[in-house]
């Protein structure tokens, strides 16, 4: 059914219809209109979840680990510096395959504090073992979760997922979302079958610790899931649409790519601004096309490589900074095409919110038209100089 | 169930020391909770010598998350438990470092909100498995590798924290101490709490022979003589109130002092009668709020 609402209500909406179990959240701008609505679901019986109000961040994510390894489906949501604090518990749902999927309200991390919009939060767990998948619209915010249950709780990839949507932008916008019945909800994700559990009919251990002769073995078991996840996302993703009409098959997805000569490469929700530059390029006459990411977890360096095949420059956006070094999406796209001659131009743009047009867009065409790259996209005069 | 049984549940043959008062404590605490218990352990010598993968000494449902986490871990499996309608009782274990010091805001939490769980805390005063380092449990004059005796130092500065009068604040139902030495006292505790609905806590003092300085043979001699000089004072409170204390005929701190390297600065190389007038008055201090001191006749 379409309805006009709010982003972070369509989230709560799906989340409610994936029936998580255990909910534990805590408060954080942009996140809270989710948890808040989640509340009020259970506050009315709408939802049949335990929902643990936590005294940090650290401990709503510690406590998703304990309900999911103790075999229920579990949810949390957070961003920016509360994802910070998860960062140790982050690590340890991944290493314990418990398929946890939480939503990230993307926002920037401090210091300076800033509570709007970039992707530093999440690319900054990107090494942790969670499947990352980056939404461009609330639609796209909203069915992302079902399909994180869904891939996340697989038995052959058992690991955690973020649904990542951008923080205000999303998250606070009001657009319209086919939302599923609790019916169709249910057609789609199964109920929770845990493929271990804490249970005193059969006793095991969760989170030993390894000595070096094991430890390794671990890590390779965990990338091996993940990238076993390049195939089960796309499953999930077809299956999505042969039932609802929205196909997210595509861990990547082109934007008029098919004689595109620059590539714009992106994430979230700065795709559906890109999208409006193109056509007025294209209407000038310019071949400019979209590779939209949306797994950035597992990273799918193949369709990548094969959607970027036909282009002379590539030019990505990247709202986040590997400090030192480049944007983490820039970092990826040169690996996937390496050994190939097309240049890779990064800019770094849109951090902390700082908002992006239509002509920021061609002007980074333009940019990459004339070689200039690696750099960060609209800064204030006076730190230039 | 008897200790037989314990075994059962809590294995031999991990790789605690010799003499270690937390293997002691994690048998004594199995005996009495029984198969239906599921264990959620924070980092630490417990949960290091007890998991070495692929191996682990835990008959009952096992879980470790993090050094800090544990309160938050149980919170999160007593809500999947009652969601389940399942009848499991859940027991955190922690050290005292996990406890007092790193996991003391998840475990706040975790007894604000109310959840049923029993909080078991094994307190052998400092950071063991990171090599004795000074905790918040760490009792005055305690030599540790980050609060030596020197020369112008007698250890560690600070009195113990009172974890459990501040769980006791938390509106816990049910805070009691132990210790290993008293075995069935521990074993009654650890029934109690877990019996006890909602979030219950017990703090057992654990002799660490490696850490304190002494012959493994003589944990549960040390830890008696813990509660016989008053320095430990083994108690139960129900909903905020003392109802019930071990009481002793006192003998002076030195003679549990003399017998731990950990205090050999007190008299070594000569004695330091002010310090342990110090912590002879701690002792008093604690007979007297408890009143553990059992008058003889004349």
């Amino acid at each position: 059914m379409l309805e006009i609402t709010e982003g972070s209500h369509a989230v709560a909406d799906a989340v409610g219809k994936c029936r998580p179990q255990v909910i534990a959240a805590y408060p954080i701008t942009p996140q809270t209109h989710i948890v808040e609505a989640l509340a009020e679901m259970v506050a009315n019986c709408e939802i049949d979840a335990e929902y643990i109000t936590v005294e940090s961040e650290f401990s709503a994510l510690s406590a998703c680990l304990g309900a999911s390894a103790a075999g229920s489906r579990v949810y949390s949501a957070t961003t920016s510096q509360g994802l910070a604090l998860m960062f140790e518990v982050c690590f340890n749902c991944a290493g314990m395959r418990l398929p946890v999927v939480m939503s990230i309200v993307n926002r920037a991390l401090g210091a300076p504090l800033s509570i709007w919009n970039d992707q530093q939060d999440s690319i900054s767990l990107r090494d942790s073992g969670w499947l990352q998948l980056y939404a461009e619209d609330n639609q796209e915010a909203t069915d992302l979760h079902y399909l994180a249950y869904r891939v996340s709780e697989d038995h052959s990839i058992l690991l955690p997922s973020f649904v990542c949507f951008d923080g205000f932008i999303l998250s606070h916008t009001y657009e319209p979302v086919d939302t599923l019945t609790k019916e169709q909800a249910d057609s789609y994700l199964p109920p929770f079958k845990p493929f271990q559990r804490l249970d005193a009919a059969d006793p095991i251990s969760f989170g030993l610790f390894a000595a070096p002769d094991y430890y390794m073995e671990f890590r390779y078991e965990i990338d091996q899931a993940a990238k076993k996840a390049l195939s089960v996302i796309p499953k999930a993703g077809r299956e999505f649409g042969e039932l609802f009409g929205r196909d997210y098959s595509g861990l990547v997805e082109g934007y008029r790519m098919d004689d595109a000569d620059c590539a714009l490469v992106a994430m979230g929700s700065i795709c559906g601004t890109v999208k409006d530059a193109i056509d007025e390029m294209r209407d000038a006459g310019k071949k400019v096309g979209l590779l939209k990411i949306r797994s950035f977890r597992p990273f799918p360096a193949e369709e990548v490589k094969k959607a970027l095949s036909g282009v002379s420059r590539v030019a990505v956006l990247d709202k986040n900074i590997s400090l030192g070094s480049k944007g983490a999406v820039a970092l990826e796209i040169r690996d996937a095409l390496y050994g190939s001659q097309t240049p890779v131009y990064d800019y770094i743009i849109a951090l902390g919110g700082r908002d992006v047009r239509k002509k920021d867009i061609a002007r980074v065409v333009s940019l990459a038209e004339e070689g200039k790259g690696d750099l960060f996209y609209g800064l204030r005069d006076e730190v230039l100089k | 169930m008897n200790d037989e049984a314990a075994c059962v549940l809590f294995d031999p043959g991990h790789r605690a020391c010799g003499g270690c008062a937390a293997a002691m404590a994690a048998r004594f605490i199995l005996d009495a909770a029984g198969k239906d218990t599921i264990v959620v352990s924070s980092t630490g010598c417990m949960e290091v010598f007890s998991t070495p993968y692929p191996e682990t000494a835990w008959n009952v449902p096992w879980i470790h998350s993090l050094f800090e986490n544990n309160s938050a871990v149980a919170s999160g499996v007593v809500a999947s438990l009652k969601k389940q309608g399942r009848k499991e009782k859940v027991i955190a274990l922690g050290g005292d470092g996990a406890t007092f010091d790193i996991g003391m805001l998840c475990l706040s939490g975790a007894f604000e909100r109310g959840h049923d769980f029993t909080y078991i805390c094994y307190d052998n005063e400092a950071y063991m498995n990171t090599g004795i380092q000074r905790s918040g449990a760490t009792p005055y004059d305690a030599s540790t590798t980050t609060s030596p005796a020197g020369s112008c130092s007698f250890g560690n500065s600070r009195p113990k924290k009172d974890l459990p009068m501040i769980l006791a604040a938390h509106g816990a139902p049910y805070v009691a101490t132990a210790s290993i030495a008293y075995p069935p006292d521990l074993k009654k505790k650890v029934e109690k709490a877990i019996n006890t609905p909602g979030p219950c806590y017990i703090q057992v003092h654990a002799p660490c022979c490696t850490g304190w300085g002494f012959e493994g043979e003589k944990t549960v001699a040390i830890g008696k003589l813990a509660i016989e000089t008053g320095l430990w004072v083994n108690y139960e409170m129900e909903d905020g109130v003392v109802t019930k204390v071990k009481k002793v005929v006192r003998k002076p701190v030195e003679d549990y002092l003399v017998e731990q390297k950990r205090f050999r600065h007190l008299f070594k190389p000569k004695r330091n009668d002010a310090e342990i007038a110090k912590i002879q008055a701690l002792a008093d201090r604690n007979a007297e709020k408890f009143g553990i001191d059992i008058k003889l006749k004349k």
